[in-house]
Parts: structure tokens; sequence; C-alpha cells
């Protein structure tokens, strides 16, 4: 146990060893983007509510990078904090479904039996809901703030995590060193957490990433259809839809949110591939 | 298990679902804060006009009377009236007619992507699986996790770009006109089929390749290499008879995408399908539209991976023949 620290950085050093070119450039774009998420306020060079110019549509000039808004407003202001908004939702999101899917999959796993039999039951059942429907009819009842938004995206993602953790628990549980901590006379909880856990670790940072785009998507599509984040508020779906009229400009004003959300979600999907092959662990493909 | 009952088995599962789906659907739609009528009626809302909506949407009954009730109209195909339209005149639009009429555009839209990007995605797995880790399956790998990562409307956009407002080829909107011939329609169609084709294209793409190669990493094909038997006739005569099921599965699935997507693509363009339907409905909280319209896509989800359940029973040997 004493050689732990060591293991650790000979892992790490092994990890970046083994970097391909396109799995590098991924983890530095994502490092850049978590940046700008994290600071924002002080990267914008104006406040993105303000209205700048009378001029909708304005093309990008030295004073604004990418040109003005429907309204007027600095799109690179608003793009930087639409980042920000999108990131923060997205990360909640994840956090919240790995928290509870993450938790009943391994208690399902460890307990087996009846309590397994019924949780699985149950989330098969919510599977069989298309997930856009689900979030549809909540937020018809309930309206789309931040709260609502997060738990039931993070509720539908919920359903998926469990699966893959419940899975991944399953195999390890038939393992003989848990066996080993069963005849020890080692609680349940105790093997999840000494042997199941770390023993899925991989696999689940793998799941995290795949899960945190699944978040990012999901989201921009429900508030490019108008029901997710509210104006003022603005995430980068928002900036897709309330530009739309972009295009008839001849102008791309929509554009660069758009191709933001997918070169966050290709740089995450690039990492979480690279890190499946290098771990050799498998995962469903189905969302 | 004799194929008889399995599948019996899994027609009582899929109404059991449906019916767990329509739960769901309703309790719902029904957790509002405030009731029904105070949604509809908003600032309108007297104590007289809201006794008289909820005399109307029949609220005053317990609330499993009103599930029962919902649910039997719905299965007879009455699905009341709207209440967007509802207004002071208390008598909205029928909501059967309109999902009539919307539903025949949007089979239209999810058909015609359905027919190309089915067997288009098939074939291209197919390719990529003959040689994992090949060029051919390199370039298509990389292509398809890029597209997996786009958001439904991104692609759309982009061709709206390109081929409305800078070639002027196809129109950027899809409104019907009754007017319309064949023609009319193939045009105000290629834009939003390519976008929703390109949104399932590279999931279909991915899970077919990788149905393939666990077919063709099994024993059996092994063995069938082992004897010599020639390429070609491996794929076709030994590996595709046993990739049916998960093939099918992978189709089955992506009925889910082409949901979500139905729903975006249809709200980008303005076409006049149950998507666009539900989601105004949903902005204006017109709750019976929206439990039509959930309970419709959700039972096309569920009959389709009922469907493709039995046909993986079906195409199984192992359970076709019992021992």
């Amino acid at each position: 146990m004493n050689s732990e620290n060591h293991d650790w950085k000979s892992f790490l050093l092994d990890l970046v060893s083994d970097l391909t070119p396109g799995a590098f450039v991924s983890i530095l774009f994502l490092i850049l983007v978590i940046l700008i998420g994290l600071f924002a306020p002080w990267l914008a060079p104006f406040d993105q509510g303000e209205i700048l110019t009378n001029v909708s549509f304005e093309p990008p000039s030295s004073m604004l990078w990418l040109g003005s808004d429907f309204l007027g407003r600095d799109l690179l202001s608003r793009l930087i904090s639409g980042v920000r908004v999108t990131l923060f939702l997205a990360l909640m999101i994840t956090f919240l479904s790995f928290f509870l899917g993450v938790g009943l999959g391994f208690l399902a796993a460890a307990f087996g039996g009846k309590v397994d039999a019924t949780i699985s039951r149950i989330n098969d059942a919510l599977l069989s809901f298309p997930s856009l429907m689900l979030a549809l009819i909540v937020i018809n009842s309930l309206g789309s703030s931040f709260v609502v938004l997060v738990i039931t995206i993070a509720f539908i993602d919920m359903t998926r995590v469990f699966r893959v953790a419940r899975a991944l628990a399953v195999n390890i549980m038939v393992m003989d060193y848990v066996e080993a901590a069963i005849v020890r006379g080692e609680g349940k909880v105790w093997i999840i957490l000494h042997e199941v856990l770390p023993n899925s670790l991989t696999p689940l940072a793998a799941e995290f990433g795949i899960r945190f785009t699944y978040a990012i998507l999901f989201i921009s599509a429900l508030s490019f259809l108008g029901l997710g984040v509210q104006p003022p508020q603005s995430d980068l779906g928002v900036l897709v839809k309330e530009n739309m009229q972009a295009l008839l400009y001849g102008e791309y004003t929509n554009i660069y949110p758009a191709v933001t959300i997918a070169a966050i979600a290709i740089s995450m999907n690039v990492f979480v591939d690279w890190l499946l092959k290098k771990s050799s662990a498998k995962l469903s493909e189905e969302i | 298990m004799s194929v008889t009952i399995m599948i019996s088995r899994r027609l009582l599962i899929g109404i059991l679902t449906l019916l767990f789906v329509s739960i769901l659907v309703f309790a719902g739609t029904e957790i509002l804060p405030g009731d029904v009528a105070h949604a509809v009626l908003g600032q309108a809302a007297t104590p007289e006009s809201l006794a008289l909506v909820r005399e109307r949407l029949g609220l005053n009954e317990p609330v499993h009377v009103r599930y029962i009730v919902w649910l039997l109209n719905f299965v007879r195909g009455d699905f009341g009236a709207s209440l967007a339209t509802f207004g002071g005149s208390l008598a909205g639009q029928d909501i059967a007619t309109e999902l009539l009429n919307r539903g025949w555009n949007t089979m239209l839209l999810a058909g015609s992507t359905a027919l190309i990007a089915v067997p288009l995605s098939i074939f291209l797995g197919l390719t990529a699986a003959i040689k994992p880790g090949g060029l051919v399956d390199r370039v298509l790998t990389s292509i398809s996790l890029a597209l997996i990562s786009f958001p439904d409307f991104l692609v759309a956009v982009l061709l709206v770009t390109i081929f409305a407002i800078k070639l002027r080829w196809l129109p950027a909107i899809a409104s019907i006109r009754p007017s319309y011939d064949f023609f009319d329609w193939v045009r105000i169609l290629i834009l939003p089929v390519a976008g929703l084709t390109f949104t399932i294209l590279a999931h279909m793409l991915r899970m077919t390749r990788s149905a393939v190669i666990d077919v063709l990493s099994s024993p059996a094909i092994e063995m069938a290499i082992l004897k010599g038997v020639p390429r070609r006739r491996l794929l076709i005569k030994h590996a595709l008879p046993n990739a049916i099921g998960p093939i099918v599965n992978v189709i089955a699935l992506n009925l889910a995408y082409l949901i979500s997507g139905v729903v975006v693509i249809e709200t980008m363009f303005n076409y006049n399908g149950l998507g666009r339907y539900m989601v105004e409905a949903v902005t204006n909280r017109d709750i019976p539209v929206v439990q039509a319209c959930a309970m419709i896509f959700c039972s096309v989800y569920v009959i389709v991976n009922l469907i493709s359940d039995v046909i993986a029973i079906l195409s199984n040997p192992r359970v076709r023949y019992p021992k």
C-alpha cells in the first residue's frame, strides 16, 4: 500500500505517453472550454446583455469579433457566457444522474435477488419511454426553470447510468476477491466502496463523458425548441434559436454556437473513445 | 420454451408497458401546480369561469375515474378538444382530426428518412465491419463519431445555409399548401429528410458495425474461417443470419433518435407535423394535445420495440428449433 503514490504517478505517465494526437487535441480543447466556462465574466469583452449597436447581425469587426446578435448585443460575449451556462447545467445533470444511477446500480448488484429484480424492472419500464417525451411532459407541467431541467434530465440519464453501473458491478461481484471479502465477513457497503467502486472507475469515467455529452446535446435541443433555458438566461441552444433569422441575412451568427456545441461534444467523444480503448472496457452504444 | 409462448409473453409485456406509459403520461400532465382549469384560463380565471371549465373538462371527478375515462376515450380514438382555441366559446378544435392530418405529414417525413437511412447505414456498417481497423473502417468510424456529437439541428442549419440561402436551390421552410403535387412535396422534403437522415445515420452505422463485429468474433464464425469458407460466403451465409436479431434491434433503438429528431427538425423547418404540434402545445400548456401527442409518440416507440423483439425471437435458430 505504501507504493500507492508511486503507482499513481506511473499510471499518469503511462496515460500521457499513450496519448493519440486526436485525444491530445481533444483534452486541450476541453480544458480550454472549462477555463472559459469558469472565467466567463472576466473573459467576455462586453456585458452579454448590453445592446451595443442598433444593427442586427452586424458582420464581425475589430470591436465585435463575431458580430452582433439579433438585438445588437456582442455575440462573442454571449457565446462565452452561453458556454458557461451549458457546461454548468450539463455538469449538474451528469453529477446528479451518476450519484443516483451508480448508487442504485451498485446496490442492486450487491444485494441481488428481489431488490435487484424490483429496481431493474422499474428501470426497464422507464426506459420504454422516449426521453424527449418525458422531458416535454414534465416541462409542460412544471415550466422550465434550471431546477426542473436539471432534475428531469438527470432522472432520464439515471436510467441509463443505472444499467451500465449495474452491469459493471454484477461482473465484479462474482470475482474471487469479492468472495474472499464476503467470507471475511465484510458488509455489502464495504464491498461496494472497497471492491466494486475502485474496479469500475475507468469504465465509469468513460460513461461519465458519454452522459455529459448527451446532457449537453439534450439541453441544447430543448433550448432550441424554446422549452429549455428561458431568456434572459441563455445557453448555447438559445443562441442558435434566437439568431435563426441571421441565415436569411447571409450571416453565420447562429452557426458559431451550434458549432461550439458540436466541438465540445466531439472532443468529449474522442476522449472517451481513447479512454475506452485504453482500458479495453466495453460500454453499450445505446442511449 | 416454444416460440408461441415466448411471443405471447412478449406481447403481454408490451401491453403492460403501454398501460404504464399511459399512466405516466396522464400523471405527468396532471402534476400541475393548481389544476388544469387554472392553467387554461390563466389571468382570466374568475370563480365562475373556473367552475365552467372544470365542468366542461370533467375535473370534478376523482383522478382515477378521469384516468380511466381518458384511457377509454383514447383507445376509441376520441382525443377531446384542444384548449388553445378554447377561448370564450368553450368549443376547442377537435384533436383527432388535427392528429390525423399532421400524423400523415410526420409519417411521410419519418418514413422517407427511414427508407434512406436504414439501408444506407446497414450497408456502411457492414462495410466498416468487414475489416475492423482498416482504412474504410477508420474513416467511417471517425466521421460517424463526429456526426453523433452534432446537435440535432446543426446539420439542418448547415444544409439550409448552403442549399437554401447561398445556392437558393431549395426552400428553407417546409410549409405545406393543399395545392402541392408530388414534385412540390419532394422539393420541400429534401432538406428536412437529409437533416434527419444525418442525425440517425451515424448512430445506426456504429451500432450495426459493433453488432456485426460481435457476431464475426463468435466461435461459430471462427470455425467457419478455419474450415476455409470463402470470405463472401462467410459474410452472407454465416454472419448475416446471426446478425439479423442485433441489427433489427439497432433499427428499433434508432426510432428513439428519430422521434426526438422529428420534433427538432419539424420545429426548425416549420413543418406541419406531430412534433411541432406537440412543441406548440407544450409552449401553450395545451394539456389534451400534449397528452395525445405524447401517447402517440410513446406508443409508436413501444410497438416498434415490440415488433423488433418478435423478429429477434423468430430469427433466432436456437428458439425456432427447440431441442
